[in-house]
């Protein structure tokens, strides 16, 4: 597979992926206000900034935004064309990749992105928003999650699947620790909190909601939320397909896959890190998680993420591409050699008959 | 209502008027021609509105499945649908026999012209043209004179565009012999149409233009250089970007070939390869959609960040082939086209099958005074743009349009060309309420390879603007599905 293309198709992959994420965080955040009293504008500003934060743009933000408001928040986060991370971004770049690799997907996967992304420029999508943010949002996630089931059910398992799945697993890997980092400021630095208050349940019930992970968590843990049971739950669970741990392993097993290369040993940095960082989840209690530090840990594993995805790319899509310069200037190398080692061929696709034919100055006889 | 309008036979084209022009459906005393009758009676079961609702359906599916184009000098990058006309356009097998004999005809001579001019150059010695023309070709590649492309064939891929005068006589308006566009139109066309009226298929007999894709791979893969058994295969393109991108994407998902950009191959040792996830992995055959000029900076322009640097010593050594061959270019020359049936002539002893537009050559000094004396009847033409662009149509052009291409020819006669100007056939074609005469032309696609082949039909182009002649998609043309008779009737 060509370089190119599976640099696209990871790439388009992981931003479907994105735009799903953020979809969910403003989602949960929206509804979350409606069961808080008493909001003042400092209040607020706790409640959205982080969010913010959390999908990795703070600096991008307050470039466009004097604060953090419900309103600047979801504007940024979903419409804002300078947030290379916004919803509309997101998808926009994501269809951009499939655009470059339209062979590589069925019609019926392309068709659906691109009606998602001549849905969210559109009017219509505006008017949706402003009347029904809930219905919007469930267009969004609806929509990533039926592209997903369609590349489960219609593409074929080869190599480009393979890039689609990393770009999948990372993002969602990455987005389940970021989004588990939303409320570190309520935690101590190190250790678990002494006491819970109401509102903090309600916070931490719309993080497992914000992966998509109410229903499943309830089914082990009844409703008892807790900061040390969600991240648990979220980082540690070997069974919920959204959890930290589930994503690198489903990461690790693809990286294996295009290479062949069996667990235990590494033919790549990629495989190497990986497989370090998933031994690393694998073999990690809750409560040594919580004993350095959540948000610490959480820090951690994303600069662990970064260095896989730099390695990724080193491995698969990099390969030494040349500026055109020096590219021109290896040709004429080439070409300075052949004319000095191997003089005696004759000059190439020159049919030596016919040159006599014609002068090489004047290839014309006569003129009539 | 609705009982009413389908006893009638002609109620979707009532108050259809041919006017003066050559009509493809109804004839001048108001008769549907014969070809137009089987499907006219399946189309008057239909009401304007259904018809209506059929082209909505069909433009949301277009723009949906991303079958547009890229305009060129949008900032906002915006991909529009190529304007789909759901009336289709009828010819009959034995037309179509015609048609395609000379099309062949044509190919044939033309393909023995490239030839000739980068070897023996024989038709110039003959004096049958003269050699300051080729010479000057902004396309001639004086560079591969004497150079062997694989099976003598310079043109794999030619869009031929043919018009209809005011009496229906049939006449070739240009040849498109380096990297024609639009064939993607025509499969997505019918698909489109087949979808909107099933039935019409079943009951009318029309041939199929589904084999395309195949017709191109097969002669790609014939032109492999000699040796390899199984031939790697690519598609050249100049990126996401480029107006025909979704052409490009498109025929590569239908030959199951690799479409590849010119930064995604590299050369070594006079070897194509291109980049994969597993390293370097040769290739054969290229199927370019770029311009000579693009091909590689190290040979043509030095600017150009599309091609790849390398690949024209690739192509000198065998080691890859290119379709269509490097120099083509010259044969799309507006002067060398006043030349074609001259070369049919020359090189076949016929006489050209579907004729020439009477054309007059600036830098003949007849041609030139006759030319400025007539300008405001004329169409004249720059004689190495395309897509509509350098054109003066005389009858339609203001006084100082017509100064400034006055000024321009005086200039440089070389590069101007002059034609009277033809009233295209008209076709019904579906407008805001109802159906109105619009100028259509046809360009078939012609496949050269182990035999020359061409798709039934070919795109029928038509200028939705009213009285408008011009048919580019550039510049407010959209298009037919075009549809060739098993029968004549």
């Amino acid at each position: 597979m060509l370089s190119r293309v599976a640099n696209c198709l990871f790439w388009m992959s992981r931003y479907i992926e994105r735009s799903e994420n953020i979809a969910r965080i403003v989602d949960v955040n929206l509804q979350l206000l409606l069961d808080f009293r008493d909001l003042d504008e400092h209040r607020l500003s706790e409640h959205w900034l982080p969010i913010v934060q959390a999908t990795g743009d703070e600096e991008a933000f307050f470039k466009v935004h004097g604060k953090a408001t419900g309103h600047t928040v979801t504007e940024f986060l979903v419409f804002q064309p300078d947030n290379p991370n916004s919803i509309v971004s997101s998808i926009s770049d994501a269809r951009e990749n499939a655009r470059m690799v339209r062979d590589q997907i069925t019609s019926e996967f392309w068709e659906e992105l691109n009606r998602l992304y001549l849905f969210v420029r559109s009017r219509q999508a505006r008017d949706l928003w402003n009347s029904s943010p809930f219905d919007f949002f469930q267009e969004i996630k609806a929509t990533s999650l039926r592209l997903q089931g369609m590349a489960d059910a219609t593409l074929m398992r080869n190599e480009g699947w393979l890039f689609m799945q990393l770009g999948k697993y990372i993002e969602r890997a990455d987005k389940t620790s970021r989004i588990l980092d939303v409320r570190y400021q309520t935690l101590p630095e190190r250790g678990l909190p002494k006491s819970i208050s109401q509102e903090e349940v309600l916070e931490w019930s719309a993080i497992l909601n914000s992966c998509s992970a109410w229903d499943a968590y309830k089914s082990i843990h009844g409703a008892e939320v807790h900061p040390k049971l969600v991240a648990e739950f979220l980082l540690l669970s070997e069974d919920f397909p959204r959890s930290f741990e589930v994503c690198i392993a489903q990461f690790n097993h693809s990286l294996r896959k295009i290479s062949g290369v069996p667990e235990g040993r590494f033919s790549n940095e990629a495989e190497r890190l990986t497989g370090r960082l998933l031994a690393e989840v694998q073999f990690c209690t809750i409560d040594e998680v919580f004993e350095r530090g959540l948000h610490q840990y959480l820090d951690d594993l994303q600069l662990k993420l970064n260095a896989i995805g730099a390695a990724i790319f080193t491995a698969y899509f990099f390969q030494s591409i040349k500026t055109m310069d020096e590219e021109i200037f290896v040709q004429q190398e080439e070409q300075q050699q052949q004319k000095r080692f191997a003089p005696m061929t004759k000059p190439e696709g020159q049919n030596p008959k016919s040159t006599k034919a014609v002068g090489p100055h004047f290839p014309f006889g006569i003129r009539p | 209502m609705t009982t009413e309008q389908t006893n009638k036979p002609n109620n979707l084209l009532e108050g259809y008027v041919p006017d003066n022009f050559f009509d493809e459906m109804v004839s001048g005393t108001g008769e549907v021609r014969p070809h137009y009758k089987r499907f006219q009676e399946l189309f008057a079961g239909m009401t304007l509105k259904e018809f209506t609702q059929r082209c909505q359906s069909v433009d949301l599916a277009f723009l949906r499945q991303g079958v547009t184009f890229n305009v060129y000098g949008d900032s906002q990058g915006t991909e529009k649908i190529f304007p789909f006309d759901l009336m289709p356009r009828i010819i009959p097998a034995s037309e179509w026999a015609m048609l395609e004999r000379g099309l062949v005809q044509r190919i044939t001579a033309l393909n023995l012209f490239l030839h000739d001019i980068y070897h023996e150059q024989k038709i110039v010695m003959d004096g049958v043209i003269p050699a300051s023309y080729i010479l000057s070709g902004k396309h001639f590649r004086r560079e591969f004179t004497n150079f062997q492309v694989p099976k003598d064939i310079y043109i794999h891929v030619c869009g031929t565009d043919l018009i209809r005068g005011g009496k229906g006589e049939w006449m070739v308006l240009e040849d498109n012999g380096r990297c024609p566009s639009g064939v993607s139109y025509v499969l997505e066309n019918r698909r489109a149409l087949k979808r909107s009226f099933p039935g019409m298929f079943e009951h009318i007999g029309i041939r199929p233009v589904e084999q395309y894709a195949e017709e191109l791979l097969k002669s790609l893969q014939y032109i492999a250089p000699a040796g390899v058994a199984d031939p790697t295969i690519v598609l050249l393109t100049p990126g996401a970007y480029n107006s025909a991108y979704f052409e490009h994407t498109y025929l590569a998902r239908q030959m199951g070939i690799e479409i590849v950009e010119g930064r995604d191959l590299v050369v070594r040792d006079t070897r194509v390869f291109m980049r994969t996830t597993k390293g370097l992995q040769p290739v054969h055959v290229i199927y370019r959609r770029i311009d000579d000029d693009f091909l590689d900076p190290t040979v043509f322009r030095r600017d150009s960040m599309l091609g790849v640097p390398g690949l024209i010593r690739a192509y000198r050594a065998g080691n890859v082939s290119l379709a269509n061959s490097v120099g083509t270019g010259i044969a799309d020359d507006k002067v060398m086209y006043y030349f074609v049936p001259r070369m049919i002539k020359y090189y076949l002893d016929q006489d050209p099958i579907i004729p020439n537009v009477p054309t007059y050559l600036a830098s003949e000094e007849a041609d030139k005074k006759y030319m400025l004396e007539h300008l405001p009847e004329l169409v004249v033409k720059a004689a190495n743009e395309s897509g509509g662009y350098g054109m003066l149509m005389g009858p339609k052009a203001s006084k100082e349009e017509i100064e400034k291409f006055r000024v321009a020819i005086e200039a440089d006669p070389r590069n101007y060309v002059g034609q009277p100007m033809i009233s295209l056939s008209r076709h019904p074609t579906h407008v805001d309420n109802g159906f109105e005469g619009r100028h259509i032309d046809l360009r078939p696609y012609i496949v050269y390879g182990e035999k020359i082949s061409i798709v039934p039909g070919g795109l029928t182009r038509v200028a939705l603007r009213k009285g408008s002649l011009v048919v580019n998609s550039s510049q407010g043309g959209g298009s037919k599905d075009t549809w060739v008779l098993y029968g004549d009737e």
